[in-house]
């Protein structure tokens, strides 16, 4: 399980976490989030930000 | 002079994101990007959470000013001013003395603090923080009061947006911070009334306390060297150790003005973000995109994204989508897409114990959802709802 890391607002995105509160499961790889997915706390599109590996 | 750089002034979020965006598209134009500061990448809305997340003003810093130049293929002028624009010659004066060339310039200035004109002999130690290195006095000032004990009382000016989330943050250090504003509720520019209520009384419950309708007229040490006495317009005085002046910014265009850039609210530019001179550009929060200034994340990304298509040859006007905005206020989680300034309709609210969920329909169409703010668990309908407003910009 990796995390990665918002490069706009710092957002930490958990593998091994997930986001419930969005209805993505624990365990729910970066690459499976769903394109939809944005940012929690900068509302960026997973398309228009980079997830840095941390 | 002749030159094919690219040169951007300012390395906050608008500046950097610029650049990136920039090489994105363009493997080969040099980019430069100007700064008055140490120039580390680093996220300006975690400054307002980052007590809560025990950050500092070191481990804010995403990545320093060599490593981002490196991954963005830029050069990096930290610590350095711009003293003056030439358009003719498309030149900066730098304040090391040289001159810089550019082919395309682009304003990402930021904006300043709005201070307060007020009285006393403590009126110099107002602090903001609108930058890291304003982060890390704040927090010095934090760790040390006049007595040199950790500061305990924090009084905060402007129940806004940064006002809000400082107060929030401040409890996770156990300071019980007293919000002071003019208007008679919390972010009344973002909330309806309800939710403005609701966040005031979790805020409340945590520990900081709110006075509305008020403005402070002076602000005098102690004689006995410990504290501060606020004095308020309505004549009564609040005790305090620290005051954080958060009442709103000003778009920085003293440098577009001096160059004879039409300069408004904002350094005024078009949806392709262009100023009234066609090799300069301005983005971010000094900019003034066809009459909006919006210092949000979401606008900012995409003028990005826009100038840099423009810059790398594809003319592309700005669009913005319905631009909620997330308020890190951990107390009371509140998302709000206020209704555009002036739309004729009207709230309606649903409110249970762990949720609000308030939607502004248009009186012509009261299908139409023109706004809506949540609260608790109903942020989690953020996106759905943003879908179904209409566009800001389009």
């Amino acid at each position: 399980m990796k995390t990665f890391q918002c490069v706009v607002c710092g957002f930490v995105y958990d593998e091994a976490q997930g986001r419930p509160e969005d209805g993505i499961a624990p365990g729910t790889l970066w690459a499976a989030v769903p394109d939809t997915w944005t940012c929690p706390d900068c509302g960026v599109g997973k398309a228009d930000f980079e997830m840095v590996e941390i | 002079m002749s030159s094919d750089s690219v040169v951007i002034i300012g390395s906050g979020l608008a500046g950097y994101n610029v650049a990136r965006e920039l090489r994105k598209l363009d493997a080969s134009v040099p980019i430069v990007v100007v700064s008055r500061d140490h120039a580390g990448f680093y996220s300006k809305p975690m400054l307002s959470n980052a007590l809560a997340g025990k950050k500092t003003a070191i481990t804010l810093v995403m990545k320093p000013a060599d490593k981002i130049g490196a991954e963005i293929n830029a050069q990096v002028l930290a610590n350095t001013a711009v003293n003056s624009i030439d358009r003719v010659q498309r030149t900066l004066s730098l304040n090391n003395g040289e001159v810089l060339p550019y082919r395309d310039l682009v304003l990402a200035l930021g904006a300043d603090p709005i201070r307060l004109p007020l009285q006393g002999n403590a009126a110099d130690t107002v602090l903001s923080v609108n930058d890291l290195d304003d982060f890390a006095r704040f927090v010095e000032a934090l760790d040390t009061a006049a007595d040199g004990q950790p500061v305990k009382r924090v009084a905060i000016l402007g129940a806004g947006l940064i006002g809000c989330e400082f107060a929030n943050d401040l409890l996770a250090r156990g300071i019980a911070p007293t919000v002071l504003d003019l208007a008679d509720r919390a972010l009344v520019r973002l909330l309806p009334e309800a939710a403005s209520q609701r966040l005031r009384v979790h805020l409340e419950a945590g520990g900081a306390s709110f006075r509305f309708g008020v403005s402070v007229q002076s602000i005098e040490r102690n004689e006995d060297g410990v504290g501060l006495k606020v004095t308020l317009n309505d004549g009564s005085t609040l005790e305090t150790d620290l005051v954080l002046s958060a009442i709103g910014l000003k778009p920085h265009t003293a440098l577009a003005a001096t160059a004879g850039l039409q300069v408004n609210r904002g350094v005024v530019v078009n949806r392709l973000l262009r100023t009234s001179d066609a090799h300069i550009h301005a983005v971010g929060d000094c900019a003034e995109v066809d009459g909006q200034n919006l210092p949000y994340v979401l606008p900012l990304m995409a003028q990005a994204r826009a100038l840099a298509a423009t810059l790398s040859g594809t003319p592309t006007p700005v669009a913005y989508p319905a631009m909620p905005v997330v308020v890190k206020t951990p107390a009371c989680p509140t998302v709000a897409c206020p209704p555009p300034h002036g739309a004729q309709g009207e709230w309606t609210v649903t409110s249970t114990e762990d949720a609000l969920e308030a939607r502004f329909t248009s009186s012509a169409n009261p299908e139409q959802l023109l706004g809506f703010a949540l609260q608790g668990k109903a942020v989690t309908q953020r996106q759905a709802l943003a879908a179904l407003v209409p566009a800001v910009l389009i």
